[in-house]
Formats: C-alpha cells, sequence, structure tokens
C-alpha cells in the first residue's frame, strides 16, 4: 500500500447541515489526507452519508467549511464573506470527486460502455475515441471488458456497481466517494466489489467510504470513523477501534455489527 | 420451485402436465367471424353505402387536397404543442414559484374549456381586437394592421388547436419527468453533467418511455380534433369538405365513409410510427441480450453458467431418486 502522504484532501471544519429544524451534522470536523481510504461506520440516520454528500455538493452545508484539495466546496470566498456558488460553478468541482452509490444509478438506457464514456464526452469534451479506449480499459481494470455493450438491465447487482465504479473514475477523479456501495448487493455479490475498491485503494485513491463491511474497513481502510447523531463519537486506526472501542455507544455499535 | 412438501399432500412422481384449456376462445371466436361476415355481406349489397360514389370520390382531388390540409393542421399544430407542452411541463416542475404559477393558470384555462369554445374564440378574435399594434403602451403604435389581414383562418386553426393541446401534452410531459428515478439526476450531477445536460441526455430519454404512448394517443386525437376547426370557419380541411360536397351532391354516406378512410389511413400511419418510436426508447429495458456468445464468455470466466429460462413449456420436477417413470 502506497505510504498515505500528509497532504490534505479532504478537510472538514465545524460542518453542519440541517433539513429544516432536524440537524443532520453537528459541527463535524474531520480530515482526510492524501491517498488515504477513510471508512464511516455508524448506524442508519447517523448522517454518514448526509456528510458523504456534502462533500460533493449534492447537499449544501448550513454552516461550517468544507474544502477539497485546498479548494471550498460550494461557496466563494469574497470580502470575508462566503457567497453560494453558481450551479456551473458547483459542476466544475464535482469533475474531481467521483461517487458512487448504494442503488449504482447507472443509465438504463446506455450500454456499460455508453455509462462510463458518456461524462469525459459530454463534461470535459473530450475525442470520441480516445474516450472509447480509455473507458474499455476501465471496463477490464473492474473486470468486465466482457460486457461493455450490455445494458445495466442485464448485469447482476455486483457487475453493476462495477460498472458504476468505472464509470466514475473515467473523470480521473482525485477523490472517490462510496455510499454504502454494497449495501444493495445480494451478499455472493459483496466481495467482487470490495475487491475492485480494494485495487482502487492499492492504486493510492483517495477514498471515503460509508460502509457496514467491517472486515473491508479492518483490511483496506487507514482510517475509521464512527458517527452517531451526527457526530463524529471516535475514529482512528481501524484495528484498534475495531478491537477496543473507547466510547460506549461504539462498543454497542459494534457488538451488533461484528 | 418444487412441488414436494409445500402442497402437504404426498408427491406423485412423473404427473404429466397438461396445459389449461380454452375451449370457449375458440366458440367465441367462430361465432364473431360469422357475424363479421353477414354484416360485410350485407353492408356490401346495401344500396345506402353507395359503393360505386365511395369509389368514385376516394381519390377525388378536393378530398385528397382536404386530406393533405387536416394532415398539415395536425403536424404544424402537435409540432408547437409538443414544444410549448415541453417548457409548460418545465415550468410546473420548477421551484420558481412565479414561473410555477403563470405554467398553472394556463393550464387551468386551456384544460378548463372545450376546445370547440376555444376555436369559436380565436374565430372572433378579428372582431375583439380590430388591430394588432406593436409599440409602448400609452403611446402611439409604432407599426399597426388589422388582424383580420395578419391572421389567417388556417393561422388561427393550428393556433388554437396548438394552444388547446400544449395544456394536455404539457401534463403528459410532466408525468414522463416524474417517472425517472431522482437517483438518475443525481448520478449525472456527480458527474459534472450541468442541468441542462443531464435532462437532455438522462432525463428526458428515460422518460420518454413514458410519454410516447399517450403522446400518440394525442396525436391521433389531434387528426380528428382537426375536423373541429370549421367553428373558426376554416372549412378546407376533410371533414367540413366532405360535407359540403354531399350538401350538393346528397351522397351523403358514401363521403362520410371516404372522410373515415382517408382518417383511418393516417391513424394507421401514425400507429406504425408510434411503434418503432416506443421501440427506440425501451432500449436497455426489453429482455433481449445484445449476444449469445458474450454470455457464455463471461460464464467460462466467472464459473457460473447461465440460468436457462423456461421455453414456455411447464415444467414438472421430479424426485431425484425417481429415474425409471421420470422419462414422460
Amino acid at each position: 500500500m502506497p505510504a498515505v502522504t500528509q497532504t490534505p484532501m479532504v478537510v472538514a471544519d465545524r460542518v453542519s447541515k440541517s433539513f429544516g429544524s432536524n440537524e443532520v451534522l453537528k459541527s463535524i470536523s474531520l480530515e482526510v489526507r492524501s491517498g488515504e481510504v477513510m471508512c464511516l461506520v455508524g448506524p442508519s440516520g447517523s448522517g454518514k452519508s448526509t456528510f458523504l454528500r456534502c462533500i460533493n455538493h449534492l447537499e449544501v452545508v448550513s454552516s461550517g467549511r468544507l474544502s477539497v484539495d485546498g479548494e471550498l466546496i460550494g461557496y466563494r470566498e469574497a470580502n470575508n464573506k462566503l457567497y453560494e456558488m453558481r450551479p456551473k460553478e458547483a459542476a466544475l468541482q464535482r469533475r474531481n470527486i467521483g461517487m458512487v452509490f448504494q442503488r449504482f444509478n447507472l443509465f438504463p438506457h446506455m450500454t456499460a460502455l455508453q455509462n462510463v464514456m458518456e461524462a469525459p464526452i459530454r463534461v470535459k469534451g473530450l475525442g470520441k475515441s480516445g474516450v472509447e479506449a480509455n473507458a474499455r480499459s476501465l471496463l477490464a481494470r473492474v473486470g468486465l471488458a466482457e460486457r461493455a455493450d450490455y445494458y445495466p438491465a442485464h448485469l447482476s447487482g455486483g457487475q453493476q456497481q462495477r460498472v458504476a465504479i468505472a464509470r466514475a473514475l473515467a473523470m480521473e477523479p482525485k477523490l472517490m466517494l462510496f455510499d454504502e456501495p454494497t449495501s444493495a448487493l445480494d451478499p455472493e455479490l459483496v466481495g467482487e466489489v470490495l475487491d475492485v475498491m480494494q485495487n482502487l485503494a492499492r492504486d493510492g485513491m483517495t477514498m471515503i467510504v460509508v460502509t457496514h463491511e467491517m472486515g473491508f474497513a479492518k483490511e483496506v481502510a487507514d482510517s475509521l470513523v464512527f458517527m452517531d447523531g451526527g457526530v463524529v463519537v471516535e475514529s482512528g486506526v481501524p484495528t484498534e477501534v475495531l478491537a477496543n472501542p473507547q466510547h460506549v455507544r461504539t462498543q454497542a455499535f459494534l457488538s451488533k455489527v461484528l | 420451485m418444487t412441488n414436494t412438501a409445500a402442497s402437504g399432500g404426498k408427491t406423485e412422481p412423473g404427473i404429466k402436465a397438461i396445459r389449461l384449456r380454452h375451449p370457449w376462445r375458440n366458440t367465441f371466436a367462430v361465432v364473431l367471424l360469422i357475424i363479421v361476415a353477414l354484416f360485410i355481406a350485407d353492408a356490401a349489397a346495401r344500396p345506402a353505402y353507395d359503393w360505386p360514389a365511395v369509389g368514385k370520390y376516394i381519390f377525388d382531388q378536393r378530398i385528397s387536397q382536404a386530406a393533405f390540409v387536416t394532415l398539415q393542421l395536425t403536424v404544424y399544430s402537435m409540432i408547437i404543442a409538443i414544444i410549448l407542452g415541453v417548457t409548460l411541463a418545465i415550468m410546473r416542475l420548477s421551484p420558481n414559484p412565479v414561473v410555477n404559477s403563470i405554467a398553472w393558470v394556463y393550464l387551468w384555462v386551456f384544460r378548463g374549456t372545450p376546445v370547440y369554445v376555444q376555436l369559436v374564440f380565436w374565430g372572433l378574435i378579428g372582431t375583439i381586437y380590430q388591430s394588432i399594434d406593436i409599440g409602448l403602451p400609452f403611446t402611439e403604435p409604432w407599426v399597426s394592421f388589422p388582424t383580420r389581414v395578419a391572421l389567417s383562418a388556417f393561422l388561427l386553426a393550428i393556433v388554437g388547436l396548438a394552444l388547446n393541446e400544449a395544456a394536455y401534452m404539457a401534463e403528459i410531459v410532466r408525468a414522463g419527468l416524474l417517472s425517472v428515478d431522482g437517483g438518475q439526476e443525481e448520478a449525472a450531477t456527480a458527474l459534472g453533467m450541468s442541468w441542462i445536460q443531464t435532462m437532455v441526455r438522462v432525463v428526458v430519454p428515460q422518460s420518454m418511455r413514458v410519454i410516447i404512448p399517450p403522446a400518440g394517443n394525442e396525436v391521433i386525437s389531434m387528426l380528428k380534433t382537426t375536423s373541429l376547426v370549421t367553428a373558426i370557419p376554416f372549412t378546407l380541411e376533410l371533414y367540413t369538405r366532405s360535407r359540403d360536397i354531399s350538401a350538393v351532391t346528397f351522397e351523403t354516406v358514401p363521403l362520410l365513409l371516404v372522410a373515415s378512410m382517408w382518417y383511418l389511413f393516417f391513424t394507421s400511419i401514425l400507429m406504425v410510427g408510434q411503434y418503432f418510436l416506443e421501440k427506440r426508447f425501451a432500449r436497455g429495458i426489453g429482455d433481449r441480450r445484445p449476444n449469445k456468445k458474450a454470455d457464455d464468455a463471461t460464464a467460462a470466466m466467472t464459473g457460473v453458467t447461465p440460468v436457462i429460462r423456461g421455453s414456455g413449456q411447464p415444467t414438472v420436477v421430479l424426485p431425484p431418486n425417481d429415474t425409471t417413470k421420470g422419462e414422460r
């Protein structure tokens, strides 16, 4: 595994998020360094998915500062004030952040190959032939070279999720966000997706993974963050947190999932 | 699925499955065929239908020109209706309350009044607004011309039909857009696609599957609604033209038949078009696989054999220990 650098990739500084009067994130502060794999775990409703979605501005943070690779997400700073970005500027930032969803969200009217080619062609405006070659090699990387011309409906859940990972990688992101990537999969299909993610981690991709797969967290992650009720309860090296949780709530949660 | 313990009884190995028979279907079909044959034989001989007259008028130049006008009315008003309908649908989904209300009021007015009444109003527009003035309010107009000259009956017919139809198209399009899973828009946004790109490349193509069947309905309905433009009055379309001819020649029934045949002919063409459009937008939804070879290749790679789906015949699962009776 390549050494995790000291350069911060994601910096969250007292990030809060409310939906109406419901405060989902309460002053989250954490840092993900370049090359690091961080697993976010916690019971459902703990705010971990919301936090992930804030990182690429799918949700707008209510207060606090969130930056990726030194760039403030969703806001422009001028005269000591934060101005909300126009959709166009936000889209520009998202190019550098790949996201993989629990329910895959592949485009069903496009083949696997077209799914992977769509964003580089439409968003980056790259030439078709180069994009296609790159897309095919990405599909080969996730073990789906043979299935390039299949529509999502004809792929298994695990295959769909691997296409979704290839689709996100096609934009050559600096950071990959995984929102419970294996939660919608049949148990026997989980392994193939985790393998792809492990290879990605080995290649030095910075990753934030919301997951319930403690085995993956233990083996692949550099750090583990336990969230509950919108706050970071505990964080540290995965093996230590999992083996020796300090906080009562962490202990209670881990005793249920391990 | 096995047929063992689930039924609670003892398993009878080697049951021969006999499909459920439907003897009444065949009987009913035969009876229907006889009735239809009798009706056709009767109609062929009945003088009121006057088939020679039908043959005379079906390709009459006045009729075929009127049929072409009907087709023009349909196509032009439908194009305007679709563009306006998509715009209204997007306005209805807009978070901007002003834009949203405009669309709502439009729908309220144009869906809430009969199209015939609307067409009469459009016909009277030259009387209500006698001139069209362009300029700033409360000042002398820069240009002014009489409405009757600017707007021909043909133009009014198209406008009247299109504006009414747009209200219906808007609701069809809105339903289509809403039918697309929210995750699709999210995935496209996360890839850095703009709102327009997301709509054009991801949401709209998927909504077409829901939009096309009712929209096809609307086109066919529009073809027939064109017969109402006589309210404007515009008299050169198919139905009014054939009524005018029969009013002189007293051949009412044959000319109604002629008009019906033309309408049916156009409708049939539209239905074929709709079939191909639906096929086009069902990509990725049907169960056709691109090719079997790739399937086998993957099977060899993963060690998983693709499941062979039932061939439509009922299958009886036999207990594994029974081999002798299992032949049939």
